[in-house]
């Protein structure tokens, strides 16, 4: 939004394609109207005010040709063409294996978030937060401000190196105020640290969850449980696009253009860094693409700032070793292909796992278990191949007629 | 524009705050999205269109990521139950 909101500002032609059915990604889900987040508001207002044309519900599958993006929705398909493009595919939550967690209702800790804000009612429910990271936090204060009951928010990462979190916060010091705002209103939440889900229990959906509580057992009794490990970048698009990647993120020069011709990239494909920097480098993308690079200087100084928080988030928030070992033999761990952890302990790498079991090779294509098995196995994931998510066959017949030579339907 | 809407999942009617996503609808029906390989329920996971566990069909067209689309009136959703039944 920001990047888009800058070009067209810019006065150059501008077109933004988002997956989401309305504006806002996952942070602004649903907040059109700013009743919690004004910046949101403020922000879909600049990108309508801007020019910019809209394409919400519509996802980018590949790249025909350079310069040419092929993107679907429901109805079917288009081809959009681009002098420039800016890639702002954000970010999902990393899961990890543990008995149970394929259940109904036993749900990423954003993700239940994300259906709250698309009319999920959750007052009165209990809900288990647990995993690693802030956005823990800020899912326990959102669910109780909407009626959920927060019986236990479980944070892997121990106490020590939450203080320190704490005190480093120092340099952002607004970062400490909002910190110290959900302290406050989550007064009464139980939160423990050094504490993670071993198993969730249940005939149709969770109905209780155990846990390791700073290293005693537990049995708690809830209607969902809400589970994320921090983030990971979604990379898929911009390695489709030959985007060069380096520890898992999309590599950008000061402009944050990719080492692909005319392609930048903003926010958490480049480093896992929350919304605020997410705006400053969409601002600087969306400026320098529109070739206002002296403008786009003018927020190095920030983007360096908020660069700082997200190298902190990754120190603090680290996994420990502990959760390698949640899964039983029969636990699942690519959900699409039902694989279980004991037949993928058999393989040596990533590809022969996909090869032997076809972890990975169902609809998302690797992007739950990928993140899962890199960090259970250190396996490293393969090249990205199109369509870098499915597609109907409507569009791939498309591609086929053009790649023999003939005129596309549409 | 209705305030709420009106959409059927395996037939039965379910009616919702206009603005719900189809996965919520689904999840309010009691219904599972889909079945996995080996037969287990599944719902949705990621609420964000990447885990393509809330895939179901919507007016006849298979495979839709329910999480990422908003119920319309009259829509018709079939959980992969159904759809193989």
């Amino acid at each position: 939004m920001a990047a888009a909101a800058c070009a067209a500002e810019c006065g150059v032609r501008v077109g933004m394609v988002d997956d989401n059915p309305s504006l806002g990604g996952q942070i602004w889900r649903g907040e059109s109207d700013g009743q919690h987040h004004p910046d949101a508001s403020k922000w879909v207002r600049r990108v309508r005010r801007s020019g910019a044309a809209v394409l919400c519900g519509w996802r980018v599958v590949h790249q025909p040709e350079e310069g040419v993006l092929l993107a679907e929705n429901l109805s079917g398909f288009c081809e959009l063409k681009y002098g420039k493009l800016v890639l702002a595919p954000g970010a999902r939550e990393r899961f990890l294996p543990f008995p149970g967690w394929t259940l109904p209702n036993v749900m990423g800790a954003g993700g239940l978030q994300a259906m709250v804000k698309c009319g999920l009612p959750i007052r009165g429910k209990r809900v288990i937060v647990a995993g690693t990271g802030p956005l823990l936090l800020a899912v326990a204060d959102y669910l109780r401000k909407h009626g959920a009951e927060i019986p236990l928010i479980c944070e892997q990462a121990c106490w020590r190196s939450l203080a320190k979190f704490g005190l480093a916060l120092v340099r952002w010091p607004a970062k400490i105020v909002q910190g110290l705002r959900l302290k406050f209103d989550l007064a009464g939440v139980p939160l423990a640290a050094n504490s993670w889900p071993l198993a969730a229990h249940g005939e149709t959906t969770v109905e209780r969850v155990t846990v390791s509580r700073a290293g005693r057992v537990e049995d708690i009794p809830c209607d969902y449980l809400a589970c994320g490990f921090h983030l990971v970048p979604n990379i898929e698009l911009p390695l489709l696009l030959g985007c060069a990647v380096g520890n898992g993120c999309v590599q950008v020069n000061e402009f944050q253009e990719t080492t692909s011709s005319s392609v930048f990239c903003a926010g958490e494909p480049t480093s896992i860094g929350g919304v605020e920097l997410a705006l400053i480098e969409g601002q600087i993308a969306g400026l320098a693409a529109a070739g206002r690079t002296r403008e786009a200087r003018a927020w190095f100084e920030k983007r360096k700032k908020a660069r700082g928080f997200a190298q902190l988030l990754d120190r603090t928030f680290r996994l420990r070793t502990e959760l390698k070992s949640l899964s039983r033999s029969e636990t699942v761990v690519c959900r699409c292909e039902d694989v279980s952890y004991s037949r993928l302990r058999q393989h040596t790498c990533w590809r022969s796992a996909k090869l032997h079991t076809r972890c990975g090779m169902g609809s998302c294509q690797g992007r739950v278990c990928g993140p899962m098995t890199q960090f259970l196995f250190k396996w490293k994931p393969d090249s990205v191949r199109p369509p870098v998510f499915p597609a109907r066959v409507e569009s791939l017949a498309a591609l086929a007629r053009q790649l023999e030579g003939q005129p596309t339907a549409k | 524009m209705h305030s709420e809407v009106t959409v059927t999942v395996n037939g039965a009617p379910v009616v919702v705050p206009s603005g719900t996503s189809v996965a919520v609808a689904i999840v309010m029906a009691g219904q599972a999205c889909r079945r996995s390989v080996s037969g287990e329920p599944r719902g949705p996971l990621c609420g964000m269109g990447i885990c393509f566990e809330c895939c179901v069909a919507i007016n006849g067209n298979r495979h839709v990521r329910s999480c990422q689309l908003l119920c319309e009136q009259g829509m018709e959703v079939a959980t992969e139950k159904c759809i193989d039944e």
